[in-house]
């Protein structure tokens, strides 16, 4: 069963350098105890580009989809076996990154 | 339907409700199932006990049936599907072990009461899937239309399968914590029939609180090691124990001071202090649900109200206080503070809290109350106002009603 960890943030910049090296050991141990499918962290939301090519032509939007004091920072993508390990395993990774986090499913 | 055969259902499915949705779930996989099956066979039952006869062994009838009905809603499914070989798997699997049920009851009730569930979820669904009410009994209980509980039910049990929420007890290591969820959501429903809210409905709504003691005590048998199952059940049934003396005649609520001691429940009273008398020969250090109860029994064994044994209620509070700091607490510890010190001492701590409590309905009744036995009338009639504006149970805002217009 899979799960994406989002990483939710409110402030401007990026992790500091002892975040980092503490998602660094996370991530390692994610590895090593087969939790691990995927994970990055995202530019700030500004950078963002919409697109909508529902209609004739594509329509591109500078910025991100929703404007919020909340934005998605990062995100996991993990592999646990149900929602109380995924639980876990998301605390750890909020502690380890410093911010909140959502669990969500995947279908 | 003749009324032995109506007596018969009633009682087995309050008996049996649990024990068949728990064992369907298990053995399918999936709440929905399990709960529709298990209302399929109840149904089966209402229809055919009054005519056929009361089967020797109605819980092991209720099962089979249930068993029977899922079987047939699955294949339904699977051939639209076309599926049926999946639901022949099913079909053929083990029988289930027949030690394990009691088990099964506490897997459904950590299930339904987990911690990524809302509050409101927790207790609809408790109560539904272990309670055996019905959506349109829990929605009239919490007040919420019945479209909106069941729409409520069915996303609890949708974010169970897709966010892949375990059928299972906690391990040793997170028991504790998840035992306590559980005794939140039953102290919520305890609560709600205690204090009923809602200008349209009973001050004290006896089912509420008769379920919440009935799921409380089979969780104690499930779990009868655990002292702050035996410390919650000692509680509500010290609580509950008062109901009779507690609303007049008149439907205005009474208070302990004024409450007829006679008309308690002796049994209840009496199993309550068993319960905490267990704890305390335990020695071990109790938690929130024991001292309160602790509380309780103090109370409860005074024959009237001066000789109820005030410092050791205090000395309980204290005790609370290490363990929950919050400013309700502080509250209720000044109240017991007020009959060992006075009034005056009582106010000074109960002013204190005014930022965190000034829109708590309790807290402007305590402050009423204090204020009227210092012959300040003018403030306590300020604090009776305020407290008849936030207070929501009808008994109670009668008896505000009345104590502010005695101010003279």
């Amino acid at each position: 069963m899979h799960y994406l960890v989002s990483v939710i943030d409110e402030r401007t910049g990026q992790a500091t350098p002892e975040e980092m090296a503490a998602i660094d050991v996370f991530n390692t141990r994610l590895q090593e105890e087969g939790h691990w499918v995927f994970a990055g962290g995202l530019a700030e939301p500004s950078t963002a580009t919409v697109i909508d090519n529902r209609s004739a032509e594509p329509m591109l939007t500078d910025g991100p989809f929703l404007e919020s004091k909340e934005y998605l920072a990062g995100f996991w993508v993990i592999e646990a076996a149900d929602l109380d390990l995924a639980l876990k395993i998301a605390a750890e990774g909020s502690k380890h990154c410093n911010r909140k986090v959502e669990v969500r499913p995947f279908l | 339907m003749s009324a032995e055969a109506s007596k018969v259902i009633t009682r087995t499915h309050r008996e049996e409700w649990a024990r068949v949705v728990a064992s369907l779930t298990r053995r399918f996989g999936d709440l929905d199932i399990a709960e529709e099956a298990a209302a399929e066979a109840f149904a089966t039952a209402v229809e055919r006990w009054p005519t056929d006869g009361v089967p020797p062994n109605p819980g092991g009838w209720l099962t089979t049936t249930a068993n029977r009905k899922a079987i047939d809603r699955i294949r339904r499914e699977n051939k639209r599907q076309d599926k049926q070989e999946e639901a022949q798997l099913t079909y053929d699997g083990p029988p289930e072990p027949v030690g394990a049920i009691e088990d099964e009851r506490l897997r459904l009730i950590f299930t339904c009461a987990h911690p990524a569930l809302s509050m409101e979820s927790r207790v609809a669904l408790t109560l539904r899937m272990i309670g055996g009410l019905t959506v349109p009994e829990i929605a009239r209980a919490f007040l919420v239309q019945e479209s909106a509980m069941g729409q409520r039910i069915t996303r609890a049990k949708a974010k169970i399968k897709a966010a892949r929420i375990p059928y299972r007890v906690p391990s040793a290591e997170d028991l504790p914590a998840r035992v306590s969820g559980v005794l939140a959501v039953l102290f919520l429903v305890f609560n709600e029939g205690y204090l009923a809210t809602g200008p349209g409905t009973d001050p004290v709504r006896q089912d509420l609180t008769i379920e919440a003691i009935r799921l409380t005590r089979m969780i104690r048998a499930l779990l009868p090691e655990d002292g702050e199952v035996a410390g919650l059940l000692a509680l509500m049934l010290l609580i509950e124990a008062r109901r009779p003396a507690r609303v007049s005649a008149g439907g205005e609520l009474v208070t302990l001071e004024h409450q007829d001691r006679g008309a308690w429940d002796a049994a209840m009273v009496a199993e309550g202090h068993r319960l905490v008398r267990e704890r305390l020969a335990t020695g071990a250090a109790p938690g929130r649900y024991q001292i309160l109860a602790a509380i309780n029994a103090v109370h409860t064994s005074a024959r009237e109200m001066p000789d109820t044994d005030w410092a050791q209620v205090v000395a309980l509070y204290d005790q609370l206080v290490q363990l929950d700091a919050s400013p309700i607490v502080a509250l209720n510890r000044a109240i017991a503070v007020a009959e060992l010190d006075g009034p005056e001492v009582a106010l000074a701590a109960v002013d204190r809290l005014e930022g965190a409590l000034s829109g708590y309905h309790a807290y402007q009744v305590t402050r009423a109350d204090l204020l009227r036995r210092l012959g300040r009338s003018e403030q306590s009639r300020a604090a009776y106002d305020k407290a008849i504006e936030l207070a929501g149970n009808t008994a109670e805002i009668a008896y505000l009603t009345r104590r502010r217009d005695e101010l003279g």
